[in-house]
């Protein structure tokens, strides 16, 4: 049952979908072992932001604080996509490589093991 | 067996209603921490009227123990003679 | 001739039983409406018992009793500017996390009994949620009557019921009771009455307010305890319904076991603040987090979980995964705030160095490995004139509403990540807990109003984060909020204190 209610056949409002983000959709986007972030972070884009945009301008205005970040080497990072193993196409728009509304992104950087190698 | 437990606030009152405890359970675990007093048993615990009216030198209904009750834990049981927490098992 | 004197059982079985009537005319099921949707199955309301058998003479006789030694100290507290007397002026913001975030849930607490005892068919049960309603509406009144005299002295504590409806972190407490005041009235009954009531508002009320007293500040300590005293008698009342309902159909103890499971995780993250509050806010501890955890959660509800065995009832879900997460929580819910110190009410701030000595003692197995060197690389920032703020606006789980800060207990450096899908919708859980509670009513949490997506909908004005805090949530930007040092807070205290 997908609620218990005393109304029948009740359906709650969906508060999040799409259309209520005045053209964007939300990604989410995490650096695994950087604590120093408390969570993953919330960007609103456009659909179709290109992917370099994505990590050269919103990702680097958050991640850029932290000490490693001018030392990622790009060509070592690995990427998951709500869970699953992702390659991004960098001039590619979001909308056409899978990310959707709500996608969480995580990037994986394992020879940088974070502020005094304690996943910070 | 598991303990059962009630807190006071650490006043004058409670001095003498912790007197009581201990004359009643002699068992107990007394802790003083801050501003409180934790009380604890095996088991059981009973606050008697009797034994505190004796200690307070004046009439007291058992009910007048919510004035400095913190906290308590086990099952409840009050009467006009007495408060008992107790675990069943 | 003198009237017979009543005892206290038989003066409760009058109040009880005999003011009760049938219902000749008029339909049982229409006068309450609510009884039997939620599955719960009552055969005998007169079954009901009250412990501590309290009839409403002898109720406002002690309540009025408890008041008036209140408002004596609240006098004396303020007479004597009680407020300098605090260990620390870091103190006074785990006042404004408890006024702009518990007080509201009094008040919640006072609407969520009054219309549950409505609801209900026994007059025994319905007289215990009307004393309860009336002592959470005391609750809200005696905490905003203490705290308004930090309001003449410190920043953050001026709009706290505007606030609590709107700021990000405060979403957590009140989605957490709005979730309960929306279910059904048995559902909040064990919601709020058993598992928070009797499982968890001990690590809030005692530990905590004991250490408001070991903190110099006897207004808090004091409304606290007198709350809590009646709290003593919410307990009682919490564990009677559990054993109530679990005594009344056999086929009400799935039921009962699911909201312990759901009410249980749904309180310890709600907690998690408190954890924060204990280790990081107090100046002068009094006891580490963990260790309230152990005496007051895994030592009082072991027992109480043993005791509800012979009913068929199990320790709540996930209980184990919190033996892990009080060696974490704390220090993640801080590590939050410091984040966003930019947009909390209250200031933020690293510990000292005693305090992170303390941390590490009290966490062997923990701090230094993974939360002495968060605080070292803030340091380190701040040393260079660069205080570390998180310009990015956190993912929030879409149940606790808790930016997404807690960690996989057995790989602590690793975000806990969970998800769903439904109707084609994607989800986010900070834990298996939150997860499961969203996937058993998924049409109730596609409604949650996660303060994050509500800010880029352009629902709390903008465009810019400082425009919501003014002008949305009514926050002094650059008096409330940011680090303690260099605050108005801070240099007003200093002022009084002749520090230069």
């Amino acid at each position: 049952m997908p609620i218990q209610a005393i109304t029948p056949d009740y359906h709650g409002e969906v508060r999040d979908r799409l259309e209520n983000f005045h053209g964007n959709q939300l990604v989410y986007v995490g650096w695994d072992r950087h604590l120093l972030f408390c969570s993953a972070v919330a960007f609103p884009l456009a659909p179709d932001t290109r992917f370099a945009q994505l990590r050269d301008e919103a990702m680097a205005g958050v991640f850029g604080l932290h000490p490693e970040w001018a030392q990622v080497d790009w060509g070592r990072v690995s990427w998951l996509l709500d869970g699953e193993p992702f390659e991004p196409m960098l001039d590619r728009p979001l909308n056409e490589q899978g990310i959707g509304h709500k996608s969480l992104l995580r990037m994986q950087t394992p020879d940088l093991k974070g502020f005094q190698s304690a996943g910070v | 067996m598991s303990k059962v437990y009630l807190a006071l606030q650490d006043n004058d009152l409670s001095r003498y209603i912790v007197e009581a405890i201990e004359e009643d359970n002699p068992s107990v675990t007394v802790n003083y921490q801050p501003a409180m007093i934790r009380i604890e048993n095996e088991g059981r615990l009973v606050v008697r009227r009797e034994t505190v009216e004796e200690k307070l030198g004046r009439d007291w209904d058992v009910q007048e123990l919510h004035l400095n009750l913190i906290t308590l834990g086990g099952n409840v049981d009050e009467d006009d003679d007495e408060l008992s927490l107790s675990w069943n098992r | 001739m003198a009237a017979k004197k009543l005892n206290i059982k038989d003066k409760y079985r009058l109040l009880t039983r005999d003011l009760d009537w049938e219902f000749s005319y008029q339909d049982r099921k229409e006068a309450f409406p609510y009884e039997e949707f939620e599955g719960i199955k009552i055969t005998d309301w007169s079954k009901w018992e009250d412990p501590f058998r309290l009839t409403m003479d002898a109720y406002w006789k002690y309540q009025a009793e408890k008041e008036k030694k209140l408002y004596a100290i609240f006098d004396a507290f303020a007479q004597n500017n009680g407020h300098l007397n605090i260990s620390d002026p870091r103190y006074a913001n785990a006042l404004k996390i408890f006024l702009t975030g518990v007080s509201p849930l009094e008040y919640q607490a006072f609407q969520g009994f009054a219309h549950t005892g409505r609801q209900f068919g026994g007059v025994g049960a319905r007289i215990a949620c009307q004393m309860q309603s009336i002592d959470e509406l005391r609750h809200v009144q005696t905490q905003i009557h203490a705290m308004s005299h930090y309001n003449k002295f410190f920043d953050g504590f001026q709009d706290w019921s505007h606030m609590h409806d709107r700021v990000w972190y405060l979403s957590v407490p009140k989605s957490f009771f709005d979730d309960a005041r929306s279910a059904g009235p048995f559902e909040y009954l064990v919601a709020i009455s058993f598992s928070f009531e009797y499982v968890l508002t001990n690590l809030l009320f005692v530990p905590f307010m004991s250490g408001a007293a070991y903190n110099g500040d006897m207004a808090t300590v004091t409304f606290g305890f007198s709350a809590q005293s009646d709290e003593a008698r919410h307990m009682t009342l919490g564990l009677e319904v559990i054993k109530f309902l679990l005594e009344q159909h056999e086929d009400n103890v799935p039921i009962v076991q699911k909201w312990i499971d759901k009410w249980f995780w749904r309180g310890t993250r709600l907690l998690s603040i408190v954890a924060m509050m204990m280790d990081y806010m107090l100046p002068n501890k009094v006891m580490s987090w963990k260790e309230a955890w152990e005496v007051y959660f895994e030592e009082a509800g072991g027992s109480l979980f043993k005791d509800l065995a012979r009913y068929g009832i199990r320790m709540p879900k996930y209980a184990e995964t919190t033996e892990k997460e009080k060696e974490h929580v704390s220090h993640q819910a801080w590590w939050i705030f410091y984040n966003y110190g930019q947009a909390a009410g209250f200031h933020t701030w690293i510990p000292t160095d005693k305090e992170l000595d303390w941390l590490s003692e009290k966490y062997p197995e923990t701090f230094d490995k993974y939360y002495r060197p968060r605080w070292e690389l803030a340091r380190q920032m701040e040393a260079e004139g660069k205080r570390f703020y998180n310009p990015g606006l956190p993912q929030l789980c879409n149940c606790c509403q808790i930016p997404m800060g807690f960690t996989e207990m057995d790989d602590p450096t690793q975000i806990a990540y969970r998800q769903t899908v439904y109707n084609g919708e994607r989800y986010h859980f900070c834990s298996d807990g939150c997860h499961d509670i969203f996937v058993d009513e998924p049409e109730k949490y596609v409604q949650s109003w996660l303060p994050v997506h509500q800010i880029f909908q352009g629902n709390c004005g903008g465009p810019g984060v400082e425009d919501v805090l003014r002008d949305y949530y009514r926050m002094n930007v650059g008096a409330d909020n940011l680090d303690i040092k260099g605050s108005p807070d801070e240099q007003r205290w200093n002022a009084w204190k002749g520090v230069a």
